[in-house]
This record gives structure tokens, sequence and C-alpha cells, in this order.
């Protein structure tokens, strides 16, 4: 039985036609995509979903997003999710479609991206026959998604996307795909979508233990040197405002994991900067020093504390807010784990803190200040300004200034990717999009490209490499056809920077196979594709550069900035060692 | 679980990406004809052993999961083993099987097919105690468990 004020609702004639006639899969698939309020999808069509696609060219509330490549497709949607918070919905065929965007979900499910993928596959009768751009979607995508499915009953599509996109955007957010078989796409059933599914076997917990959230404020009113880290988790549960109160309530030092970037403001005096292997030296020395961190949407991983031995320390006391239990206790023992969804244990917590009198020991949390602040005058992030060749941080920073810190920021993965995070200062979650779990080089221009449609008003920048952008350089033709104003910052090192950098401190300077040869002419590249080209060579050009860049709000601008070649990210925690171990400038 | 195509190989995959031991897995679909049980056999610390509990409930077919040996509990494992039997072994294997309690369900004039039941440790004894060179097949199915007394999982 319907709601009858869900049928009131619905005005569409043709809709209320259809609630009794029969509807063909490829029509059912569309009708759900609107039904959950997609606007926009990114794909590329095939033999396998030419139904599909059939019957999106047939409406117009949902826009379809041509790309160049499948796996720019998740990318796009990717960054479309992380930017707005909504779920990011690619549709690939069948085969080479599939495997294409095995990439970019591989990316999203590391980063805990809440996608919906749809993919065509081969009629159910000639599925395991060998058949032509058959693959084993479920198999290849398994250890890469939140949850999969194969439709093999046209009865089953419309409940089966209802739970895609609950699946993908409730818990710990994750992709989800849909695989439909060319046949299922043509039968014909009734439509209903359902309002709701329950799922006996997937109940995520939302509210934190009582008990547990009472203990770990006891352990935050004892702390003399506390810690508070946080990461993505913050960002993905949009819990930015109550993480701030919480910070500004109790004074405490605060970092952010590279994923956690704009979860607390940067240009806030308690934020230490990011922690981790390119972490400054204030947030890595007070990781390590803390009697009580408390660790919020965040996992302790390899790259962010470094070996785990190390910073073991049986006198800090470990709090832990998480949404997913398995996170907790994986590679750190935690003393008071909280599994629940973050801003609802953040404001539980803010809550406590406010209805007891006590409050942390103000003289010790004066001393521990006095410590970070001397920590803070290392400088750690320090660079030769007066360099004649253009430094690549230089760039960033003045990037940050041109654009008053307000611009969505993209970055691919290697050096620019370290230098965006420490050097562009993220005051509001959602505005850096970058590949942190699995690394993945060729994500900034596709993601820039779903942050700008997702964002069509604001500043939208790439910070990228010479090497990563020609991983999906491609998409310069994408953003032609949709008019996407982004703005390419190209930090042309002629190397892949970070392996360079690793061979020089761990591999004697053997430049195995790091160097690009045989770059192309960037501007040329970009004009031959319809957008505008620049190339900055000098470092008094910087500013400028990308003010008439700016300036040029209908254009892609590609600036091809030439920087020193020898300049390394630090400070640097090598590979195994701990924290407090790091390589300093 | 749910009783759904697929639901195995996610437990299987789990385990093996993430490098967790499989000494047995047994599963078949239960008076509820919507979900089907598995008894899996591990080894590990108590952290990995705490790690694959919490990545197995992460799956989104898996309802849920329980540690027996956190508990009393029974398993049992059925083994159907084909030893040569001839001349005075014949007699010897009979007398043998009849104190594991095990049954000899096929017979030929050159072989016996025993079936036995017990734990895994039960079945290993047996196998010990015959003559190796009379065996001629094991096959076993890993262990099936449920715990002892009240103690009950019910979804």
């Amino acid at each position: 039985m319907l709601n009858p004020t869900y049928i009131a609702d619905i005005q569409d004639l043709e809709m209320q036609e259809s609630m009794s006639a029969e509807l063909t899969g490829a029509e059912i698939t569309v009708r759900c995509l609107q039904e959950e309020g997609v606007e926009h999808i990114f794909g590329y069509p095939g033999g396998a979903v030419l139904f599909l696609y059939d019957e999106l060219f047939k409406q117009d509330k949902v826009r379809h997003i041509l790309v160049r490549h499948e796996q720019a497709a998740v990318h796009a949607a990717d960054g479309y999710a992380r930017s707005s918070n909504k779920v990011g919905v690619a549709l690939v065929t069948s085969g080479p479609g599939v495997t294409n965007a095995v990439t970019g979900i591989a990316t999203a499910y590391m980063d805990s991206i809440p996608l919906v993928i749809i993919s065509g596959q081969v009629p159910t009768h000639a599925i395991g026959l060998d058949a032509f751009q058959e693959v084993d979607t479920v198999g290849i995508t398994r250890p890469c998604v939140k949850h999969n499915f194969l439709v093999k009953d046209v009865t089953e599509l419309a409940t089966t996307i209802k739970k895609a996109f609950y699946i993908a955007s409730t818990g710990r957010p994750g992709p989800v795909l849909v695989d439909i078989p060319k046949d299922v796409s043509q039968q014909k059933t009734k439509f209903a979508y359902p309002e709701r599914v329950t799922m006996r076997s997937y109940n995520p917990n939302i509210r934190g233990h009582a008990g547990q959230i009472k203990k770990a404020v006891q352990l935050i009113l004892e702390a003399r040197r506390p810690m508070i880290y946080t990461g993505g988790g913050v960002i993905l549960s949009d819990a930015a405002a109550q993480l701030t109160e919480l910070v500004r309530l109790l004074r405490f030092p605060c970092t952010n994991t590279l994923m956690g970037l704009g979860g607390y403001p940067a240009t806030d005096r308690h934020f230490v900067g990011m922690l981790g292997m390119h972490g400054t030296y204030e947030a890595n020395m007070a990781m390590q020093h803390c009697d009580v961190l408390v660790a919020v949407g965040a996992r302790f991983d390899d790259r962010v504390i470094g070996n785990p031995k190390h910073f073991y320390n049986p006198d800090r006391k470990i709090i832990h807010i998480d949404i997913d239990p398995s996170s907790i206790s994986k590679r750190v023992k935690v003393d008071v784990p909280i599994v629940g969804n973050v801003p609802d244990v953040l404001d539980e917590l803010i809550k406590l803190l406010k209805l007891r009198k006590e409050k942390p020991d103000q003289n010790a949390l004066d001393a521990w200040w006095a410590q970070i602040d001397s920590w803070r005058e290392r400088d750690c992030l320090r660079y030769d300004r007066t360099s004649a060749i253009i430094k690549p941080q230089m760039v960033v920073e003045t990037l940050y200034k041109v654009t008053n810190g307000d611009a969505f920021i993209t970055s691919d993965v290697g050096q620019h990717q370290m230098w965006a995070a420490q050097f562009y200062k993220f005051d509001l979650p959602r505005r850096w999009i970058n590949s942190g779990g699995l690394g993945t080089m060729g994500f900034g221009l596709p993601s820039a490209m779903g942050v700008q449609i997702a964002n069509p008003a604001a500043a939208v920048a790439c910070i990228t490499g010479e090497a990563s952008i020609q991983m999906c350089i491609q998409e310069l033709s994408t953003c032609k056809q949709y008019h996407l104003p982004l703005k390419i910052i190209n930090l042309n090192n002629r190397y892949m920077g970070m392996v360079r950098q690793w061979q020089e401190f761990f591999h004697g300077n053997r430049y195995a196979e790091s160097y690009m040869d045989a770059l192309p002419d960037f501007v040329k590249l970009a004009e031959s594709y319809g957008h505008v080209g620049m190339r900055i060579e000098q470092p008094g050009d910087i500013e400028a550069a990308l003010q008439e860049a700016f300036k040029l709000k209908d254009r892609l601008v590609f600036m091809d900035f030439v920087t020193d070649q020898t300049e390394n990210v630090f400070p640097m925690v090598p590979g195994g060692k701990g924290l407090s171990e790091m390589i300093l400038v | 679980m749910e009783n759904e195509a697929g639901a195995l190989s996610r437990v299987a995959g789990l385990f093996s990406s993430r490098g967790y031991n499989i000494e047995s897995l047994t599963v078949a679909a239960t008076e509820d004809s919507t979900l089907s049980r598995m008894t899996l056999v591990t080894t590990g610390s108590d952290d990995v052993i705490e790690q694959i509990t919490k990545q197995l409930n992460k799956l989104i077919e898996v309802v849920k999961v329980i540690d027996l040996s956190e508990g009393n509990h029974i398993e049992r494992e059925l083994m159907l083993i084909k030893v040569r039997a001839v001349g005075n072994d014949r007699e010897e294997i009979k007398r043998m099987a009849d104190i594991f309690r095990g049954r000899i369900i096929d017979v030929t004039d050159k072989s016996y097919t025993i079936e036995l039941t017990g734990t895994g440790s039960k079945l290993d004894a047996f196998i010990e105690a015959m003559d190796h060179t009379t065996i001629l097949e094991t096959v076993r199915t890993g262990a099936s468990g449920i715990g002892r007394g009240e103690r009950i999982l019910k979804v």
C-alpha cells in the first residue's frame, strides 16, 4: 500500500500512469535515480547499457556528464560526493567499462566516499560463457566496494537500487555497485519505489555508548597534555561544527589528518597543522608526547602514526570515536572505544563537559601550550623564499592568498599533494579533495570536474604535477564540453617528485625511471582542447599569473609552473620510523 | 548470514584479502530458508580474532557473528574414510571403527568405507590409529559447532 500523502505529492501525470503500467528495467533505473534526487551522473555508454542511455535521453531530470574514460567517471562522481555530501553516481558499461572504473571505485572505497556505480552486464543467459565484454563484475569489485549486487530479476531492481543508496550513504559510507544485465534492463515489471528499506543484517550503530562517553569525559578532565586528532570521519559525517566547539571549549591542541583537513579551521591558533609522514613538527611531537589523545573519525594508519611500536606509550590514554568498530583497536590499542556517529557523540561529549563544573588543569594546559609553541618555533615548513627558481610551496601559498582561502582544491598524488595540504589553509570542510587512502595519480582533474558541477559558482583549482596530470589528461575534453572553468596548477619539476625524493633519501640518488622525459608543451596542449594555457617561469610572476587566471571566470586555465627540481617535502617521517623521528629541513 | 548467492565468497574473500587463516569452513541453509549458517574455524591472537569478528560483522550479508570458543560449545565433524580391508585386517579395522564409534557404511571384498563423527582431534586420532598404508581416501567436512545448554544463536 502506498501512503496517501505520497500519492498526493505526485503531480506528474505521467508518473501516476506508470504506477499501474509496466516499466522496463532501464526505465525503472532512471526513475529510481530521479526518486533519489540524483541531478548528475557521470558515465560512458556501451553495448550493455544502451537501454539505460536510451531512457536517460528521454528525460531531463537526471543530467548525464560524458567523460572520456570510465576511471574519470568514478573520480568525478567521487569529487561531486566529497564536495557536496550527496551520493555520487557513475554509469559504465560491462567488461572494460567496469575494469576501467575499478581504480575509481577502489579510490572511493579507501576514503569511504558514498557512491552508487551502475554497471551494465551481458544478458543473464550469456553470463559465464565468456561473452563479448563480459567480466565477473561482482567478483572483480568485491574487495573494493562496501557492497555490490547483481540484479538477475527485474522485479528486484527498484529495491536493489534503494538498498544501494541506503548502504552507500549510511554508517561508514562507501561505494556500492549495482550490476544490471542487458536483458534485465529490457524486461518489464510494475514500478514502485520503496520509501525506505530495512535490512536485518545491516543496522549501522548511530548512538555512542553513554557509559563510554562518561569515561571519555573523565579522561579529558584529567588530561595534562591533551591532543585532539581527527580524520576524514569528521568531514564525512559533517561534524566540523561540533569539533570546533569542543576544541574551543577545552582549549586543546587539534591536528587533522590528510583526509581530515578543513575539519577544524587551519587558521585558528589551536590548530597545530597536519600530522603524519609529512605533518608538522609540532603536530607529530604533540601526538607522540600527549597524555590523553582523543581520536575522532580517524584510523591510526601507517602514514599517520608511523611505526605503531614506536608510537606505543603505556602512559598515554586513547579515546577513539568512530562509526566503524573495525577501525578501533586495529593498529593501536585504545582505552576508551566509542562506536557511534561522530557529530552525535561529540554533541553528547560537549553536553556532559558543560554539565561538569571542573575543567582540566589549566596550569598544566598552559605549560603544554608553551611546549607546543616552542616546537612551533622550529618553523618546520620554512623554505627559501628568495630562490630565483619557483619554489612549489610559494605557488600554493600564493594560490591561497589569491583565492582568499575560499577555493575548492583537488590534488593528484605526490609532492604537490603534500605541499597543497601543508600550505593551503583549509578553514572549511569539504574544500580539500584528494585521494588519501589509495593515493591515485590521475584523481585530481576528474574529481575537480565533479566538484565544479556540484558547486557551479565556486572557484575550483586542481593542484597537480606533470606526471599525475597525464594520467587523466583526456578529461580536458570533458571540461571543454561542459564549460568547466577549472584552474589547473601544474607544479612541473620534470620528475615524479615523491618517487625522486625517496630515491634521493633511500636509494643513493639513483633516479630510476622517475624523470619525466618527452613532456608535452602543456600550453599548446591546453589550447588544442580549447582552453587557456600559461607557462610561468619566474617567482615574481606567480601572483600576477594566478590573478589573471582567476579573472577568467568562464575559462579553464592550465597553468604550467616550472618549479625547482630539487625541492623536497619536509618534515618527513621515513617509512617504518616513529612519528618523532622526522627528517627536518 | 543471508542465504544469498555470493555471501560465501564475500567471507572467503575477506579471509584471503586480509591474510587470515581458514582451517575449515562449513555452510548450509538453516530451518529458515532465507538464512544460512556457517561454522568457520580459524586461528589467531586475541587481537586478530577481534578484527576478524568485526570485519565479518561489516559484511552486509552477515547477520550475526559469535565466537563459539568463548563459551562451552559442542563441535562435530564428519569424516568418510576408505581403507583397504583384506584378510586379517578386516576384523581389526572393524574393531577399531567400533572403538571410535564409527560405522562401516560401504563394503567390498577389498575395502571398507567408514563413517566417523566427532571433534577434529578425534578424527585425527582415528587416522593416527590406522595403519597408514591401508588408508585409500579420506574426506572431512570441517567442524560444525553449536553452543552448549541454553546458549543459542538465533536471529
